[in-house]
C-alpha cells in the first residue's frame, strides 16, 4: 500500500474539490437562477410584499408593526422582538419569541397585565369588555414577534373603541373588519385572521374620506 | 368548523399528499441510486472532484471519503464565518467569533442546524447562501448516502462493496434534492417568501419613519432547509418568520417537505431489497409513531394546561395566528421526529407535556420518519435490535432480510444506540453540575433544566431546535453542543457503515418456516414496542426531572 499520509491528503483534496463544485452548483447557480425566476415571475412577493397608502410604502402585508395609536387596531404583543446587539451600524429588528415557559410567573403577570389593559382600553361608553371576551392571541406574544395578524375575535373587540376614536359609526368599522377577515385556506388550512396593517391602512383611507 | 377539526383535516391532507408521492418518489430514488448511467453534468462534476464514480468502495473506504468531505466542509464553513468581515457581499457584517463559528460550522455539516446566533444580525449573504445553504444540500445527501449504503449491505451478498460515496453524494444532491427544492422554492416565493439580494434597506412604516429590513435568498434556502431536514433559519424566528413561512398553506407545504423524503425512502428500501412489503412494514412503524405523537401534541396543546396559558385562555404564546394551535402542533412533531429542527412556533412556551413530546421525539433517535437518510438507517438499526429480541424469545438465530444477525452485527447495533443517549445524558449532567452553565437558562425550576436537556438532546440527535430561552452563545455551550453534534452524527455513521460492510459480506440465509416474517403487522408492533421501551427506559429519569415535572405539576 501507499503511504497513509499521501492517501489522506489525496482524500482531503477530493473532498475539497467536491465541496467546491457542489458549492458552485447549490450555492451560486441555484440561488441566482432562483432569484432570477422569482424576480421575473413574482417581483412583488420576492421583494417583501410591500403595501402602499397614499403613494407611500407603509410596510409589508406580511410583517406586523408595533406602535399604532389607540385610534387604530392594535396588533398582538411582541415580547420577543429585540433590537440588534451585533453589527449596530444598522437598526435591525431581531425576530423571536419570549420563550417563557407556561408556568413562568413572569409570563402569567404579562398575560394578566395585557388582559387588564385591553379591557380598559376597549371599554367605551355604551360598550363594556369583559375579561372573558379577550381572546388568547391578544395577550400572548407570537413566535416571530412580527405576526401580521390578529384573530377576528380580537378585531371585533376593538371595533367600538376604533369607531369612537375616529368618530365613525360602529357599523361602518364593523363592515371594514369583516371585509378584511380572511378565512381558512380551502376552508381548513390555518386559522381565520385579520391583517392589522391592511385593516389600519383601509381605516386611514376611510377616515380621510370623512 | 372548529380549530380541532381543522387541525385533523390538515393531518389528513398531509397524509394524502405524502401517500400520493410515496411510490413515484421512492421508486425514483431507488433508480437514482442503482442506475449505471451518469448524466452529463455529473460527469463534469466527477471530473471536478477527480473521482471515478464507478469504483466500488468497501465500508472503510466509503467512510473515509465521507469523513474527508465532512472535515473539509467544517473547515471551509468555519473560515467563511471567520473571514466574513473582509469578504464582499456581506453588508459589512463583522466576522463571527471562533467558538460560534466552530459551533455553526459543525452544526450545518452534521445536518443539525443548531443556531446559537440570530441570522438577521449575524450572517451576511455570502455565508448564508454559499456556506450554510450549501451544507443544507450536501449534509442531507451524505445522510441519504449512508442510508443507501446500509440498504446495499442488506441487498448485496458475498461482496464487501457498498457503492461509491462520490457518486451517491452527487446523485442525491443533483437528482433528488435540487429539483424538488427548486420547485418548492418557486411555490414559496409565489406565496410571499422573499428572494432578493437587496441587502439591508429602509422601508417606510405606517406610523411614519422607516424600518431596516434584511433582504436575502430566503426562499431558495427555506426549501432545502425543510426538504433536507436541516432546519437552520435565515432569520432568528425561523419558520415562524413571515418572510420564511408566510401563509397557512406554506406551513403545510413546509411540513410536507420535511416528511416527504424520509417517508418515501422506505419505498426506496423496499425496491432495493426486492420486497416492497418490507418497506411498508418500516413505513407503518414510522407512521404509527408519527400519528400517535401528533395526536398527543394536539390534545395537550388544545387543552393548554399551565398557569400562563390558562390565564390567556389558549396556548398561543410563541405561536402565530395564521398557523394556530393545530398547524403549530403538527409542525412541532414533524420537526422533532425528523432531524429538522425548524420551528414555526416556539417549543419553550408549549405546555409542559407538549415540550416533553418534542424532546421524546428526538430521543427516539429521530426515526419516525427521521432525518433524510438518517431516519432510515436509524430505524433499520432498531429493526435489527427488534429481530434480535424476537430471536431471544423463540430461541433462534435472528436474521433480517436474509442476513444473519450475529454477534458482530449486534455489537455494532448496540454501540449505535448507546452513542446518543450517552452524549445527551453526560453533557446535560456535566452542564448542570458545573457552576456557570445553568445560568444560561431563562426560566426557573424544572423548565430551566429542560432547556439544558433539550439543548443536548437536540445537538446529539442532530435536530437543531431549542428551548430557545437558553443563552447558548457561551464558550461552554458553543463548544459542548458542537462536540455533541459532531460525535452524534459521525460515530453512529461509523457503526452503520461497519454493519453494512458486514452484512454485504454475508451469504443470504434461505427463508424457512421458522423465519420471523418482518413484513407482517406483528413485526411492526414489535418494532414500535422496541423503540418506545428502549428509549423510554433510557431517558425516563431525565424526562421526569424536566417536562414531566412541569407538565404534571
Amino acid at each position: 500500500m501507499t503511504n497513509p499520509f499521501a492517501n489522506t491528503a489525496r482524500l482531503l483534496t477530493a473532498g475539497l474539490r467536491a465541496l467546491i463544485v457542489l458549492t458552485v452548483l447549490t450555492g451560486v447557480v441555484y440561488p441566482l437562477a432562483l432569484t432570477g425566476v422569482a424576480q421575473g415571475l413574482f417581483p412583488h412577493q420576492a421583494n417583501g410584499s410591500e403595501i402602499r397608502s397614499h403613494g407611500k410604502v407603509v410596510g409589508s402585508s406580511l410583517i406586523g408593526q408595533q406602535g399604532y395609536g389607540l385610534a387604530y387596531f392594535q396588533p398582538r404583543p411582541a415580547g420577543g422582538l429585540a433590537g440588534n446587539t451585533l453589527n449596530t451600524r444598522y437598526r435591525l429588528e431581531v425576530s423571536g419569541a419570549t420563550n417563557l415557559a407556561a408556568d413562568n410567573p413572569k409570563l402569567v403577570r404579562a398575560v394578566e397585565a395585557a388582559k387588564a389593559k385591553i379591557v380598559k382600553d376597549n371599554s367605551v361608553p355604551g360598550y363594556t369588555v369583559r375579561p372573558s371576551q379577550v381572546p388568547a392571541d391578544a395577550v400572548t406574544s407570537s413566535g416571530s414577534g412580527l405576526d401580521p395578524d390578529i384573530s377576528p375575535a380580537y378585531a371585533d373587540l376593538q371595533i367600538h373603541r376604533v369607531a369612537a376614536r375616529n368618530g365613525l359609526p360602529v357599523a361602518e368599522v364593523d363592515k371594514l373588519v369583516e371585509e378584511h377577515t380572511t378565512g381558512r385556506t380551502l376552508g381548513f388550512i390555518g386559522e381565520p385572521r385579520v391583517n392589522v396593517l391592511e385593516l389600519n391602512t383601509a381605516l386611514r383611507s376611510l377616515v380621510a374620506k370623512g | 368548523m372548529g380549530p380541532v377539526l381543522a387541525g385533523v383535516l390538515q393531518i389528513l391532507a398531509l397524509m394524502g399528499a405524502l401517500a400520493l408521492v410515496y411510490i413515484p418518489l421512492g421508486t425514483y430514488m431507488a433508480r437514482v441510486y442503482s442506475s449505471r448511467r451518469h448524466l452529463r453534468v455529473e460527469r463534469w462534476l466527477y471530473k471536478g472532484i477527480g473521482a471515478d464514480p464507478d469504483a466500488e468502495m468497501a465500508w472503510p473506504a466509503y467512510l473515509r471519503a465521507l469523513l474527508a468531505f465532512s472535515a473539509v466542509s467544517v473547515l471551509f464553513l468555519y473560515l467563511l464565518q471567520r473571514l466574513q468581515g473582509v469578504l464582499p457581499g456581506s453588508p459589512g457584517f463583522a466576522s463571527v467569533s471562533p467558538a460560534q463559528s466552530f459551533n455553526t460550522a459543525v452544526s450545518f455539516v452534521t445536518n443539525t442546524n443548531w443556531q446559537s446566533y440570530s441570522g438577521e444580525q449575524t450572517m451576511g449573504h455570502v455565508v448564508q447562501t454559499a456556506g450554510l445553504a450549501v451544507q443544507n444540500f450536501v449534509s442531507a445527501a451524505v445522510g441519504m448516502a449512508v442510508a443507501v449504503a446500509l440498504v446495499r449491505g442488506f441487498s448485496r451478498s458475498r461482496t464487501g462493496e457498498l457503492g461509491n460515496f462520490w457518486s451517491d453524494l452527487v446523485r442525491g444532491t443533483l437528482r433528488v434534492l435540487l429539483p424538488v427544492a427548486a420547485v418548492a422554492a418557486v411555490v414559496l416565493v409565489a406565496c410571499g417568501t422573499i428572494q432578493n439580494f437587496s441587502g439591508i434597506h429602509e422601508v417606510g412604516q405606517f406610523m411614519g419613519g422607516t424600518q431596516q429590513w434584511n433582504g436575502g435568498a430566503v426562499a431558495s434556502q427555506e426549501a432545502i432547509k425543510e426538504l433536507g431536514t436541516n432546519g437552520g433559519g435565515y432569520f432568528n424566528a425561523n419558520s415562524a418568520h413571515p418572510f420564511e413561512n408566510p401563509t397557512p398553506f406554506t406551513n403545510l407545504l413546509e411540513i410536507f417537505l420535511i416528511l416527504v423524503i424520509p417517508f418515501s425512502l422506505t419505498r426506496t428500501f423496499g425496491v432495493l431489497t426486492g420486497s416492497a412489503r418490507q418497506g411498508y412494514a418500516v413505513l407503518a412503524t414510522m407512521a404509527t409513531i408519527w400519528l400517535g405523537f401528533t395526536a398527543l401534541m394536539m390534545a395537550t396543546e388544545f387543552a393548554h394546561h399551565g398557569p400562563a396559558l390558562q390565564a390567556a385562555g389558549g396556548a398561543l404564546e410563541g405561536k402565530e395566528v395564521r398557523f394556530g394551535v393545530g398547524g403549530s402542533s403538527i409542525f412541532a412533531v414533524a420537526t422533532t421526529l425528523t432531524s429538522t429542527g425548524a420551528v414555526d412556533s416556539f417549543h419553550s412556551s408549549f405546555t409542559g407535556l407538549g415540550g416533553g413530546i418534542t424532546m421524546l421525539g428526538m430521543m427516539l433517535g429521530e426515526i419516525a420518519p427521521g432525518g433524510v437518510g438518517s431516519g432510515l438507517y436509524g430505524i433499520l438499526i432498531m429493526a435489527v435490535i427488534a429481530v434480535f429480541i424476537a430471536g431471544l424469545m423463540v430461541g433462534r438465530t435472528p436474521e433480517y432480510l436474509g442476513k444473519k444477525i450475529g454477534a458482530r452485527e449486534m455489537k455494532l447495533a448496540a454501540c449505535y444506540i448507546l452513542v446518543t443517549p450517552a452524549l445527551v445524558l453526560v453533557f446535560t449532567a456535566a452542564s448542570m453540575a458545573l457552576p456557570t452553565p445553568p445560568h444560561s437558562a431563562l426560566n426557573p425550576g424544572a423548565h430551566g433544566f429542560s432547556e439544558v436537556l433539550y439543548a443536548f438532546t437536540s445537538a446529539a440527535n442532530n435536530n437543531g431546535s431549542a428551548f430557545a430561552g437558553l443563552n447558548a452563545n457561551t464558550d461552554w455551550f458553543n463548544t459542548m453542543t458542537g462536540l455533541a453534534m459532531l460525535f452524534g452524527r459521525f460515530v453512529p455513521m461509523v457503526f452503520v457503515l461497519a454493519l453494512a460492510g458486514s452484512l454485504a459480506g454475508q451469504r443470504p440465509v434461505p427463508v424457512t418456516a421458522g423465519t420471523l416474517r418482518t413484513e407482517k403487522p406483528l413485526f411492526t408492533g414489535l418494532l414500535v414496542g422496541a423503540i418506545l421501551i428502549i428509549t423510554g427506559l433510557t431517558y425516563f429519569p431525565a424526562l421526569a426531572l424536566g417536562p414531566l415535572a412541569e407538565g404534571l405539576a
